[in-house]
This record gives C-alpha cells, sequence and structure tokens, in this order.
C-alpha cells in the first residue's frame, strides 16, 4: 500500500509517503488507522483519534468504513482549506 | 465540459473571459469569483499552498461535472494556484458562463463552496514570528447544506 501525508499529518509524522504492508486483518480505513497509531509516537499524536482527520483512498473521499486493500494508494490529510 | 487548471502561474482575467466566450454567442451571463491571499492584521509575508496532485484535478473535474449536471451552463473555467504567494495574489478563479444569469451565479457559487470544503488544498500563513497552517471554517461545510436536493 502506498500511504501519503499532507500539510499538518505529513509533518508531524515526518514523512511525505511511503510503502506499507497492509497487515492481514486491516480492512477498512478504522482499522487502517489504528493500526498506523500504534506505529510510534510520531503517528499517535497526527493521527489522535479525537482530531478531524479526512482520508483519501485511490484519490477519492473515504469515510471510516471504507474499504482498503495491499493496493490502493491511501491518503491522510486535515480539513482541506483551499479557495 | 468544464476546463480546469491546476498551476503555480498567475492568471489573466480578461483572457479567460475571452476564450470561454470565444464562438459561443448564446452565451448571455458571465459570473467570474476571484479569490485572493488576504492579510488580516498586516503581519503575513506570504502564503503556501499545498495539494494533492492527481486528486486536486479529479476532485475539481467532479465538482466542475455536478455543476454542468444541475444548471445550465454554456462555459465553465477553473484555475486554481498552489505554490508560495504574497498578499494580494490571486489564488482561484471560478467562471461560469449561460443564457440567464441564475444558473451562472448558482453554478459559481456552488462550485466555491464544494472546492473549499472537498478540493485537497492545504494552506500555510508565514509571517514574520511563525507559520501556521489555516485551519478549515465551520461556516464552509455548513455551506454545503443548502445544495442538498433531496
Amino acid at each position: 500500500m502506498q500511504l501519503i501525508y499532507f500539510a499538518s499529518i505529513r509533518e508531524q509524522i515526518g514523512l511525505s509517503e511511503e510503502e506499507y504492508d497492509l497487515p492481514s486483518g486491516v480492512h477498512t480505513v478504522e482499522a487502517l488507522l489504528d493500526d498506523l497509531r500504534a506505529r510510534g509516537p510520531n503517528y499517535a499524536s497526527a493521527l489522535l483519534a479525537d482530531i478531524k482527520l479526512k482520508v483519501a483512498v485511490n484519490q477519492q473521499h473515504a469515510k471510516l468504513n471504507t474499504s482498503v486493500k495491499d493496493q490502493d494508494e491511501v491518503a491522510i490529510f486535515p480539513p482541506v482549506t483551499g479557495g | 465540459m468544464a476546463s480546469i487548471s491546476v498551476q503555480t502561474t498567475d492568471f489573466d482575467l480578461a483572457k479567460e473571459v475571452e476564450t470561454l466566450k470565444a464562438g459561443n454567442t448564446s452565451i448571455g451571463a458571465i459570473v467570474i469569483f476571484t479569490g485572493t491571499v488576504r492579510d488580516v492584521g498586516g503581519t503575513l509575508s506570504s502564503m503556501t499552498l499545498e495539494h494533492y496532485p492527481g486528486m486536486t484535478e479529479r476532485e475539481l473535474e467532479r465538482i466542475a461535472g455536478e455543476a454542468e449536471n444541475r444548471w445550465a451552463l454554456l462555459g465553465c473555467r477553473v484555475i486554481h494556484r498552489h505554490g508560495t504567494l504574497q498578499p494580494g495574489d490571486n489564488i482561484v478563479l471560478v467562471i461560469t458562463a449561460s443564457a440567464h444569469r441564475t444558473d451562472a451565479f448558482k453554478a459559481a457559487e456552488f462550485l466555491m463552496d464544494f472546492l473549499k470544503s472537498e478540493a485537497p488544498f492545504w494552506k500555510k500563513e508565514q509571517t514574520a514570528d511563525n507559520n501556521t497552517w489555516v485551519e478549515a471554517k465551520k461556516a464552509d461545510t455548513q455551506a454545503l447544506s443548502k445544495w442538498k436536493q433531496d
């Protein structure tokens, strides 16, 4: 899986993107976020459950129950502020 | 079909309107919206816009396509800049054209409301003291509710 981070999430994790082997048993955006939070303090603080996170799966806005597969491109970012 | 551009360079309003109108005399109304870099307290030195290449274009095309489904548009142009901009610089341009004004007005407002809540751009403000990410506004999310269809 290709993971991509933007804006404040990118800065807190300290990476703009990375390859990640999706663990078996992780099938939704919600489970993926839980899994990533356990990877280290930078992930845990960037992806705190009570902050507003947005996720896109294959460049489309996703929800917590959207399914994810190992071949997906998953982006995690804060609420957008363009315009 | 809407024409979408995501670019670092500035745009020329008059030229964009001329291009949209060219050869289409059934157009009777054109609405132009431009968003610019705002310096509220006189402390902003610059603003940097980050975006998600690929998804940005897809989202802008999706939103413009939705506007074209809802209103009778004869032209639609969206330009959004990214990179580092100065106070007063142009950020975004939306032009909508239709036979009568209502379609162009509504479509332009719809496009901006959805662009602000769904297109993957993030603004960071640079001042002499610090750099801070702009927080999303609740009012922008609430603005979407008026477009809900039954």
